[in-house]
């Protein structure tokens, strides 16, 4: 009895600090990072703005601020943020789950070929002067949705042996897949003779431009896949003890594999489809929170959505204001203070293992 | 008294054995390894499958937890074509414990006993009623309460083949299949493991189907003892009717010389270090 009343506190406990501190650095992370930028909005000014757009809570809050600062806020900076921090809770989120199910630490968001896939797409329509011909700006996003989920499809295909899909097989697939449509962007890329190339600035991401209505395409898809992954934390917490003890707990081991590799790729293409590649945040985010708050899925899940969504924010301000006016690609920023951080982590770990043992 | 969590078990069936096993064949490629073999396991026993390396003991097991699909025959389950039950129905009625251990993971004791409900939660990992209190007495049994929040990676071989035997008690099952369970422990941890068993079956009435190569251990808890060769069930009865020295230098080409336990009423094996000569594998 004693054992348990101490159990459940503990859990919930950590459940609720972890929560809590993911929660406040996030929303804390917004008012700053919409603070920064070419002109200097006050934070205070910030969250009165913001807490006055809640429902509810206009009457309580004056508008007291320059109207101008409201502009920049809610048409320029607001949509940037919002689109940042989608597209990093979905590459975080689609990390973890890649990371479960294929149980390989170098598994990420992008193992199974959909960047690739996304990229073939963008590049072609790019290489060839497409990039706005019959959808306008969503040419690129729509295309490259659709190359991104179709190169998974010819993954999965290729990987399966009698209805079943064994994890090795399908790294393999992937690799090999990747290395083939990654040559082909390349090769675009090098017969393009453009002084400033876009097909290499699309495959290293960028939020540049993005107005609100690319928020509204990526949420949906965040929403429903954090939903399934959710309900699905237990069975990645089960797949840790290997696919056969799963299997005799009860659990559809290929359903489930099907279920999570469907749901974080569409995700991850619908991100990708938007802001190009963004590398790193889908591997580096799980490693960092597992190693900061254990490989429990059914925290690791939710929480990897949340630390992609602070991770792509910062590294977006960074991206948009340190050499402002230009901007550097956002995906050159996660994955240059991504790696050593995570270095950083890694031999942190290694010392206090060592001071234990 | 340990709150054993007792399930609806199917209602058509009250009578007869609650496993049966007819007339399977099984082949891996072209290998033929089990040979229209047929058993049946009645409410309460515990079966020890024993056999030399090879003669099919794991492949049976792997067949009657559904792991795989006989070639041919039929496994049922309380009356019930194994084939016809739902993935969690199916474990809920039956836990198995692999060969292999747990892996060392870094999720907690108790987080990985926990796992065993998975068969009796919602979608969204709920249950109908508590199970913590259920949860809590496994622990208490299996003096597993002081590792309570220990990772699975911090614990010896016999620990963790505790938490294997915790686990399968939160899926509270009817039946339980244990492939060489003892394999990795020392001795202390050998008869402790078997004793926790038995005090399970004791309790809820379990089956238990075991696969074991030690066989004076097979001899002191198994009441009855199927002997496999070459993939065939050469032999089943009492471990008195077994444990003979032409049924043991047959099957496994070992001189013994069988005694009875001073305790207890079961035969135990000494081997004789002179092989026979008779037939030659």
């Amino acid at each position: 009895m004693k054992t348990r009343v101490i159990q459940q506190k503990n859990t919930w406990g950590k459940t609720l600090a972890v929560g809590t501190t993911g929660i406040g650095l996030l929303l804390l992370s917004i008012v700053l990072c919409l603070a920064i930028g070419s002109v200097y909005l006050p934070a205070g000014e910030i969250t009165l703005i913001l807490l006055n757009k809640i429902p509810g809570l206009q009457s309580f809050i004056p508008a007291t601020w320059d109207p101008t600062s409201e502009q920049i806020m809610l048409q320029v900076r607001m949509p940037r943020v919002m689109l940042a921090m989608l597209v990093g809770a979905s590459l975080g989120l689609a990390g973890a789950a890649f990371q479960g199910v294929l149980r390989n630490p170098l598994a990420d968001a992008f193992t199974l070929g959909v960047s690739s896939g996304a990229s073939v797409g963008a590049a072609l329509l790019i290489y060839f002067g497409l990039q706005y011909a019959l959808l306008g700006q969503w040419t690129i996003p729509i295309v490259a949705f659709m190359t991104g989920v179709i190169t998974l499809v010819f993954v999965l295909q290729m990987a399966k042996e009698n209805g079943k899909i064994p994890i090795e097989t399908l790294i393999l697939s992937g690799v090999v897949v990747q290395a083939f449509l990654g040559s082909i962007v390349s090769l675009l890329v090098a017969l393009s003779n453009q002084a400033v190339n876009e097909i290499l600035f699309w495959t290293m991401g960028s939020l540049a431009f993005r107005g609100w209505e690319y928020s509204g395409v990526v949420l949906p898809y965040f929403l429903v896949s954090l939903l399934l992954l959710l309900a699905y934390s237990r069975a990645l917490n089960m797949l840790a003890l290997g696919e056969r003890q799963a299997a005799h707990m009860g659990l559809h081991v290929e359903r489930t594999k099907w279920i999570v590799l469907l749901a974080a790729t569409f995700v991850t293409a619908a991100a990708v489809s938007v802001s190009g590649v963004i590398g790193f945040v889908g591997l580096v985010v799980p490693h960092l929170l597992r190693l900061l708050i254990g490989s429990d899925y059914r925290l690791l899940i939710p929480m990897s959505a949340v630390g992609g969504a602070i991770y792509v924010l910062w590294a977006d301000t960074i991206a948009r204001t340190i050499l402002s006016p230009t901007e550097i690609p956002l995906g050159v920023v996660t994955a240059f203070i991504g790696a050593p951080f995570f270095a950083f982590l890694l031999i942190r770990r290694k010392k206090q293992r060592g001071a234990v043992s | 008294m340990f709150p054993y969590h007792s399930h609806q078990m199917n209602p058509a069936w009250n009578y007869g054995p609650v496993l049966s096993v007819q007339n399977i064949s099984h082949s891996f490629g072209a290998k033929q390894i089990l040979h229209q073999l047929s058993l049946d396991v009645q409410s309460g026993d515990w079966i020890g499958i024993i056999g030399p390396n090879g003669s099919g003991k794991s492949t049976l097991l792997s067949l009657m937890s559904r792991a795989q699909a006989p070639s041919r025959g039929e496994i049922f389950l309380q009356g019930r074509a194994i084939n016809s039950y739902k993935r969690k129905e199916l474990s809920r009625h039956m836990a198995v414990l692999q060969q292999e251990a747990l892996p060392p993971v870094s999720y907690t004791v108790r987080e990985v006993v926990e796992m065993g409900r998975f068969p009796y939660q919602s979608f969204w990992g709920l249950e109908k009623e508590d199970s913590q209190v259920f949860i809590d007495g496994i622990m208490e049994r299996l003096q597993l309460e002081d590792l309570h929040d220990r990772p699975m990676d911090q614990l010896s071989g016999g620990q963790r083949q505790r938490v294997a035997l915790a686990k399968l008690m939160a899926q509270s099952p009817d039946i339980v299949l244990l492939d060489e369970p003892t394999t990795y422990l020392d001795i202390h941890y050998q008869v402790q493991f078997m004793e926790m068993v038995r005090s399970w079956q004791n309790d809820c009435g379990l089956t238990v189907i075991s696969v074991l190569h030690d066989l004076n251990l097979a001899a002191l808890y198994c009441n009855r003892l199927v002997v496999l060769e070459d993939g065939k069930l050469v032999a089943e009865g009492s471990p008195d009717e077994i444990m003979t020295q032409e049924q043991l230098e047959d099957v496994f080409q070992v001189n013994t010389v069988i005694v009875e336990h001073p305790e207890i009423e079961r035969p135990q094996i000494l081997v004789s270090p002179n092989l026979p000569t008779r037939k030659v594998k």
